[in-house]
């Protein structure tokens, strides 16, 4: 079967666990790991699985840009937007597993099918990720007036780049419960847990509906499709419980377990944005590959 | 004006706040500020329980907005400052910019005892925004004291000019106290505080061993209003603390009056040390879990004690609040498998 060329842009913990999941694709030709560190642990596996390694970051790859239409990029917000900007005019999709937002947010059971042709898609956080997904599941039952998360992560998994800059996940979280998951005004907390061993993420999401629009049965309905939905390409995405129900308003406790190819299992917050940017890819992939099929007239319908 | 020795931070208006449930209201906040600002006390913190930003359903909503009671808190103060307390993860620096706006002069940056670098952002801000700045290490009894002096290392490092120890389980017995006040005073130039509970009865004789040890700020809460069974009862340490010859620069006579007219109405019930506190004294558990922990044990026909004990053992920290639920429905479904 055909396979869509992919890279990754970034050599470390997140980019090593995204190669070894691209390696399992089926629609998807993991071919260049792009860093900046020849020493790293990323970069010495890449070139053990016969990837093309490049040390001197997306310059190495201008050069080189018929090695991946889709490129992930696990850096920072700053270099993605360099990113950006080097790519313009070339047929190429970033993954944006930053925080720079430089593009629309996407969660891949929610919003993907309003995406195809985008120069950069965002991941909005982790605690977005796994959130996200039951907000939507209840909006689409009973519109959601207010609809606040926690995420709880072992510290362990909670890198310098996030700690430097925690506001940016509680507000790009927040704007993602809005945008994204369709509630009205969202909120989010996140709370690192030092425990050993490291607890796997947990999440709990709130939802209060309008006034007399609760229906019990359709939402915890829609929430177990959504689950299914999410499961598909974060197998160890579960409830801990059943949704509870008071008044108006709904609580989902979830957890999410690394599926531990390169992070560990407790790690599941970055194992889902791995995880997640896998699957945008993926669907983009179909997207390329049907349209080599059926030739170019769909997509030039498309404005992009 | 008297010179103080110690410099006190009443925090009824923000630990109380768990006491109350978060039900403040404006004119509540601006009696008890103004009678704060006659007793001249230096600092008075006025914030949601869990910080800024934390009126939600994870902790409780607020009945009125805390910037609100920020202002009407300032709106009555000469001569004290107006304190916030922002847990970074729950606030963010816009909220702290909100709250300088309407004029808070202080910031106390609150972090798990092992989690100071997310602090740096918003020691930074307030420093930027001129404000007076503390790191504030919750849960200190989790750590060892060396890791303790290495993240209150860290707060300073990034510009804090107060680090405190605080002990949020209301757990620490003096000489642990005392212990983690001397390493820090060797160890850092920063300013050094305590903040305690009084779930063992101990808050009183923590502070006192805290000050002993060369603390420089204590923090209290009149009538014990405070999260757990309260904190040190402030009208009572300015009272000890006068007659150890230690100025506080606090007039005795006003806070005994304010306790009594003012705070006792505010009240919902006497600051006692029940079941539920002293078992988060015993357990180490973060003391504004109790009401929540109450409610829980209610609802699901549970001893509190059993709740919080096995919040202990999963050393569940300081914004957990949704465990309690998650933890009190498992305990139930293991009884009800029992039977």
């Amino acid at each position: 079967m055909e396979k869509v060329k992919v890279g990754i842009i970034g050599s470390g913990n997140i980019g090593t666990d995204l190669l070894m999941k691209l390696m399992r694709s089926k629609t998807l030709e993991v071919t260049t790991m792009i860093g900046i560190d020849r020493h790293s642990d990323g970069l010495k596996r890449a070139k053990a699985n016969g990837l093309k390694v490049i040390v001197n970051g997306i310059d190495g790859f201008l050069e080189r840009p018929e090695l991946a239409d889709i490129l992930f990029d696990a850096t920072s917000a700053k270099a993605h937007f360099r990113h950006v900007e080097a790519l313009e005019g070339m047929d190429k999709q970033l993954i944006d597993l930053t925080p720079a937002a430089a593009g629309p947010s996407v969660v891949p059971s929610v919003n993907m099918k309003d995406y195809t042709r985008e120069r950069s898609l965002n991941l909005i956080t982790c605690g977005g990720q796994a959130t996200i997904p039951i907000v939507h599941a209840v909006n689409r039952v009973s519109p959601v007036d207010y609809a606040e998360i926690a995420a709880t992560i072992a510290s362990k998994s909670a890198g310098p780049g996030t700690r430097a800059n925690i506001d940016e996940f509680t507000i790009t979280t927040r704007k993602g419960i809005e945008k994204v998951g369709g509630a009205k005004k969202g909120k989010a907390i996140i709370i690192l847990n030092p425990a050993e061993p490291p607890i796997m993420m947990r999440d709990t999401i709130y939802c209060e509906v309008a006034e007399g629009r609760m229906k019990e049965q359709e939402i915890t309905d829609s929430i177990y499709k959504m689950v299914n939905e999410v499961q598909k390409y974060v197998p160890g995405y579960r409830l801990r419980s059943e949704p509870v129900f008071d008044k108006n308003a709904v609580t989902v406790f979830a957890e999410v377990e690394g599926a531990g190819d390169y992070l560990e299992t407790y790690a599941g917050n970055l194992d889902i944005m791995t995880a997640a940017a896998v699957k945008v890819a993926e669907e983009l992939a179909e997207i390329r590959l049907g349209k080599a099929a059926a030739g170019f007239a769909e997509a030039e319908g498309r404005h992009t | 004006m008297k010179k103080r020795d110690i410099f006190v931070t009443e925090v009824a208006l923000r630990d109380g706040s768990h006491a109350v449930a978060h039900q403040f209201t404006a004119d509540q906040v601006k009696r008890v500020a103004k009678g704060l600002n006659k007793a001249n006390v230096p600092y008075i913190e006025v914030s949601h329980g869990d910080g800024l930003g934390g009126s939600s359903l994870q902790y409780g909503k607020s009945a009125v907005h805390e910037i609100e009671l920020i202002s009407a808190a300032a709106s009555v103060c000469d001569k004290s400052t107006i304190s916030v307390l922002l847990l970074p993860g729950i606030g963010t620096v816009h909220e702290l910019r909100d709250a300088a706006r309407e004029g808070a002069g202080m910031v106390r940056v609150a972090t798990h005892v092992t989690e100071a670098d997310v602090s740096k952002q918003h020691i930074s801000a307030a420093k930027e925004l001129g404000m007076e700045t503390v790191g504030f290490l919750m849960m200190a009894h989790m750590a060892p004291v060396e890791e303790l002096v290495k993240q209150a290392q860290l707060m300073e490092s990034y510009g804090a000019d107060t680090v405190y120890v605080v002990d949020s389980a209301g757990t620490l017995l003096p000489h642990e106290t005392a212990e983690r006040i001397r390493a820090l005073r060797q160890s850092l130039h920063a300013d050094i505080g305590f903040h305690g509970h009084n779930n063992l009865s101990l808050a009183m004789a923590n502070t006192l061993a805290a000050i002993e040890e060369g603390a420089t700020r204590v923090d209290g809460s009149i009538r014990c209003l405070g999260a757990g069974a309260g904190n040190t009862q402030t009208e009572v340490l300015i009272a000890v603390l006068d007659k150890m010859g230690i100025s506080t620069g606090v007039d005795l006579y006003e806070m005994m009056d304010l306790a009594q007219d003012v705070i006792a109405p505010i009240l919902p019930k006497p600051q006692e040390i029940e079941k539920g506190s002293l078992i988060l004294g015993y357990a180490g558990v973060y003391s504004s879990f109790l009401l929540h922990s109450e409610k829980a044990a209610r609802k699901y026909n549970l001893d509190i004690r059993d709740i919080l004990v096995e919040l202990g053992n999963r050393k569940v920290v300081g914004g957990q609040e949704d465990m309690i639920v998650d933890v009190a429905a498992e305990l139930a479904k293991k009884k009800e498998a029992l039977i």
